[in-house]
This record gives structure tokens, sequence and C-alpha cells, in this order.
């Protein structure tokens, strides 16, 4: 029997500094063992409980694309103990790494439509993950059109940037970076996400909208996309959730009946809206 | 089914065989209070009385245990797993309203998706002989459960007190190994006739109150409604019922660094306490009384029969007898199934 609360051993890559406030960094990890990187297999949406020893563990999405075999990425939040010490890490040493966890993001019901991606601030990580993922040459073909909105509160808190540039650079998916507020030198878009998504001329028959952000952006997503026609089972959400185990046991993460962790944590909004508002 | 018959006076002198071969939970009176703890002797054990105060359940989750560890200057790659084979583990005299909220936490534990290995170790060695109930207590209702006083499911043996003599139940091979080993005498029609009178007494004393799947459909249709705020009034969010709950598994893990080591300790936990889910943003889903209680009636009488077909509760009565402010989870359900035409606490 596999024992689920066994660290596989990580090794850090690289801990690159993303936000101008120093505040996130994206954490580059390689296995230590090979038998792991070659059982390790994950779709985009999944999550993992990251460990240092002595301060302990807590869940982070994925945030690099399963296409990459060999490196994983977390982008780490400066806020607590656990994330304290991710942040001090140097290349060279060694992490803790649990997972992968929960369910992703529905890809067979993506394929062969359109996809709408819609990421606030920090919570854009699983969304670049799957985003890199379905732009990859072996999988594009299986994705119509593609849309990506993203924002963030201001330029330097934006996610990703040599990325954002690349996809700028492509033809086959329609980018849109916006900031809450630009400054001088800020020469893209201003605007809350949702005034954003409203400004799309999308076919909405065969599209699915991914979304994930601050409880406030989802707040006011929600009702345009409706406007726009899309249906609640075409609207999926990645949640967050405190949590311990990840594996359904220790009782924390539920919502009414559904736990975050095993049966999420992504959930199409007709789903949700069975389940009680505590979340 | 098969059945043995045992002399009261004998029980030591067995329980004294069995102990060099199994570790021995059993029901002993420490401090005034009957606990189930471990016992080195046969004698120690008492078998004429109610419920234990507390459960039986850190049989199968110690309230504190060790899952990984390593030394100061290790690193990750040095973790060491703390599975050690476990001795063979006998609990003795529980509850019949114990050894079912055993079969409950296997459906929690030994999910065939994410099976854990720490609980399935000790479970795996675990025998239960559990002891019927002929005095059901005032704070007992294990039969609105779905259980009864006299209820085999999760035991491997079950006693009947039938005066001088105990019939023993073989209910499952764990059992019929036991009771070979202690080669036991084969029990007499008369003998079986008292079993049946001893029963049919004791189930007589306590009536089902009402019916579980009419009360999920209650509770979840009251989920929003303003009953919680007036029952929970008096909560004072101790977790007192959690701690007792032979059911309540909710658990902590944290890191502790002490002399040398690294440990990744896992530790009850209570849904009652308000860091429980309390997120590091401040964010908190469950920030009151209310939502914490409503959370425990939820899961037990609602989410549980969604993921698990059963209660979450096996009416040990232990959360009420043990509430400081004398919150009667009974009275709280008995609210929501609607006998009463308003909320009487």
């Amino acid at each position: 029997m596999k024992n689920l609360y066994l660290p596989i051993p990580m090794k850090v890559e690289n801990n690159h500094i993303e936000t101008e406030d120093r505040n996130i960094k994206t954490l580059t990890l390689s296995f230590l063992n090979n038998k792991d990187e070659e059982t390790f297999n994950f779709i985009p949406g999944q999550f993992v409980e990251l460990s240092v020893l002595g301060a302990g563990e807590a869940p982070f999405g994925i945030a690099s694309s399963p296409m990459d075999k060999k490196h994983l990425d977390f982008s780490v939040s400066r806020v607590g103990l656990v994330t304290t010490e991710l942040h001090n890490l140097d290349p060279g040493d060694t992490v803790g790494m649990r997972g992968p966890l929960g369910n992703g993001y529905p890809l067979e019901k993506l394929r062969n439509g359109n996809v709408l991606i819609i990421g606030g601030g920090f919570g854009f990580s699983t969304l670049r993950a799957f985003t890199n993922f379905i732009l990859h040459p072996q999988n594009r073909k299986q994705y119509k059109d593609i849309a990506v909105v993203y924002g963030a509160r201001n330029p330097g808190l934006l996610l990703y940037r040599n990325e954002l540039s690349e996809w700028e650079q492509r033809s086959d998916v329609q980018l849109h970076v916006t900031v809450d507020k630009g400054g001088e030198s800020w020469e893209g878009k201003t605007g809350v996400v949702p005034v954003i998504v409203k400004e799309l001329s999308i076919d909405t028959d065969n599209t699915t909208a991914l979304v994930c952000g601050p409880p406030v952006m989802i707040k006011f997503t929600l009702p345009v996309l409706a406007e726009m026609g899309l249906a609640p089972e075409q609207i999926f959400l990645s949640l967050e959730m405190k949590m311990k185990c990840g594996i359904g046991k220790c009782g924390r993460c539920n919502i009414g009946s559904k736990y975050v962790c095993t049966d999420g944590p992504v959930f199409n909004l007709a789903q949700l809206n069975l389940l009680p508002q505590e979340y | 089914m098969d059945y043995r018959i045992i002399k009261k006076s004998k029980i030591t002198e067995y329980l004294n065989n069995l102990i060099n071969e199994y570790v021995i939970f059993a029901p002993i009176e420490k401090d005034d209070i009957v606990l189930y703890d471990r016992i080195k002797s046969g004698d120690e054990v008492i078998l004429d009385y109610s419920n234990s105060v507390n459960s039986p359940k850190e049989a199968v989750i110690p309230q504190l245990e060790t899952l990984i560890s390593c030394k100061n200057n290790e690193d990750i790659t040095c973790v060491k797993e703390h599975l050690d084979e476990q001795k063979r583990f006998l609990l003795f005299g529980a509850r019949p309203c114990d050894a079912r909220s055993l079969l409950f936490l296997d459906k929690v534990f030994n999910d065939e998706k994410c099976r854990d290995v720490y609980y399935m170790n000790r479970r795996n060695a675990l025998t239960i002989i559990s002891l019927g109930c002929t005095r059901p207590q005032e704070t007992c209702f294990c039969t609105t459960t779905g259980g009864s006083p006299f209820s085999s499911e999760g035991s491997d043996l079950l006693f009947v007190d039938i005066g001088d003599d105990y019939i023993i139940q073989v209910i499952t091979e764990k059992g019929a190994e036991l009771v070979e080993k202690l080669d036991l005498e084969n029990t007499q029609n008369d003998e079986l006739t008292k079993m049946d009178i001893v029963i049919n007494k004791s189930k007589a004393r306590i009536e089902p109150e009402m019916e579980l799947k009419i009360l999920k459909d209650k509770l979840d249709s009251s989920f929003e409604g303003s009953a919680w705020e007036i029952l929970t009034e008096k909560c004072l969010s101790c977790g007192i019922c959690t701690y007792h709950c032979p059911t309540c598994h909710c658990f902590d893990m944290i890191d502790e660094e002490t002399k040398g080591k690294v440990e990744r300790i896992r530790l009850w936990d209570s849904c009652q306490f308000p860091h429980f889910t309390m997120q590091t943003s401040g964010f908190n889903p469950r920030p009151t009384y209310k939502e914490r209680y409503r959370q425990r009636i939820m899961h037990k009488f609602s989410y549980c029969f969604d993921n698990y077909n059963m209660a979450g509760c096996v009416g040990c009565g232990r959360c009420v007898s043990q509430c400081p402010v004398n919150l009667d989870i009974r009275q709280v359900l008995t609210a929501f199934y609607g006998k009463h035409e308003e909320i009487r606490l």
C-alpha cells in the first residue's frame, strides 16, 4: 500500500522573483529520483502539497505544463510560514512534494471547442499551465479559438511576463492583459477583468470558460458570462480552501458533501450552484 | 450464527492468556471515570459500566502520531516513514455503537482511491470484542442512527450478559479464530433463550426517535434558516463533542523540531475551532459558532449519506453527556425534524 503522506524529494532548479513587490516567486523543481519523474503524470489544474521539513506543508497549483516532464513550476506568494521558507530556497536545495492531487481542468470536455481562459492576479498559475498545454504544437489542433483574459492590480504584479509577450506574438491565441491601474509607462489595457470579458466577441455556443482569481473578480465575472449566453455547465472554476491532507481525510476543505481536494479543485458552476455558499 | 459461552469469573484469566499476543484496550476505572485504555493485566478491566468517557477511536487514530521524520541536519531525501509493524490489537468490551463507528471510519480511511496506510496498518491488526448493552443510558440514541444495543456490526465477537455468563456471538473469521484459541464451550438452548430475552428487553428501552432519510431532507432544506443561530446560541465552540465522538476524525498535520529531530505529526483537530478553516488571507468560510456547529450536524446527518450512505453518528451520546453547556444533539435534530412546533432548548 502506497504511503500517501510520504513526500517525494525534489530539487530546486530556480527560484525566480515574479513581481515587483518581490512577494511572488516562481519555484522550478526537478525530480531527484528518475523513477518519480517517470511515474509523475498530471493534468493542468491539479495541485500538490509542497513541504519544507520543520515548517510544514501547503497546497500549490502546478503552474507549468505537463508537456514538460522534467520540471514543475509553482508560483508562491509569501504569506506565511511555509511560503516564507519556500521563498528562501536556493537552487540545489531540496523540497518535499506530494501529489498530483485533485481533479484538474476537464480536458475531455474542452476538446474540439473554443476555450475562454479568465484569470486574475495570483490565481493565474494553473491557467498558465493549461494555456501552455493547449498551445503546445502537439495539442493546439485539438482546440478551436482560444482567448485569454488576464488581469492584475498593476503592471508590476503581472506574472509570467516573458510568456505573455510570446503569446502576444501568436496568431492562434487572443490575449487580453489588463491592469486595474496602469501608470504612465503602461501601454496595455486598463480595466477590471469582468469589463474586459464583456467586450469580447466570441461564439458562446461551443465555448467553455475556465475561471480562477480573487473572489471579487469571480463575483463580477460570472454574471457577465451568463449574459454572454454561457450555461453553468460551460463555466469551470478552480477553488481554494484551507487544506492539510489533500486526500479527503482531514475534513477541512469540504463545501457541503464535496471535498475541494478530491472532488475539486475544479468544479463547474452547475455543480457549485448545488452546494452551500461556504467558500 | 455460532455461539459460545464463557463464565464471567473466567474473563480475567482469558485476558491474561491473550496479553502476550495482543495489545489489549479495555474499559478501566481511572480517577473515578471509565476509560478505554491499554491494560497490563486482565483484572484491571471493569465490565459493569455504561459507556467509557473516551471513545476507542484512539486504537486506530491516535491523538498524536508521527508520520515521517528525519534528523535535524538531514534533508527530505533522508525522510523515514513511521510505519512499524503492528502488534495484534484487541479491543475488549467496546460498546456496539463504538464497534459500528469503526465501520464508518473505514469508509473514510479505507477509501479505495486514497487508502490511509497508517490507519489500515492498525485496523488490520485489530480484533473487536464488544459487549452488548443491557442497560442503555438516558443519553444513548444508537437506534436512531441505525444501530442497536446488541448490533453486531463492526464487531468480531459480541458478548451478551445473561447473568453469571456471557453468550458469545461469533460474527467474523477473526472472531472465530479467537474463540478457537480460547477453547470455549458451546451453548445450550435454554441459554440462548435467556439471551433473546435480554436483547429484546434492552431494545424495548431505546426506540428510534426519527427516520434518518427524512431528517437529511429536512436538514438540507434548512441550511440557510435562522434556526441555526438560535440553536447554537449557547455553544462555546470548545470542540469537546468532537474529541469524544467516536466518528469525528478530522486532523491537523504539523512539523515539530525537537532534540535533533524533525517530525511531521498528525493530531486530532476539530471543525468547531475557528482556525480549522481559516485561510492565510484571513478569510474564513465558517467564521462563527453557527457555521461551525451547522457543519458538524450537516456533515454527520447529510454529507455522510451523500458520500458513504451512512450517518456519521452512532448515537453513543458522549457529546450529550460531555457538553459543558448541555447542547443536546438530539434536541437540535428533533427541532429540524419538526417534532416540536417551535425550537426549544
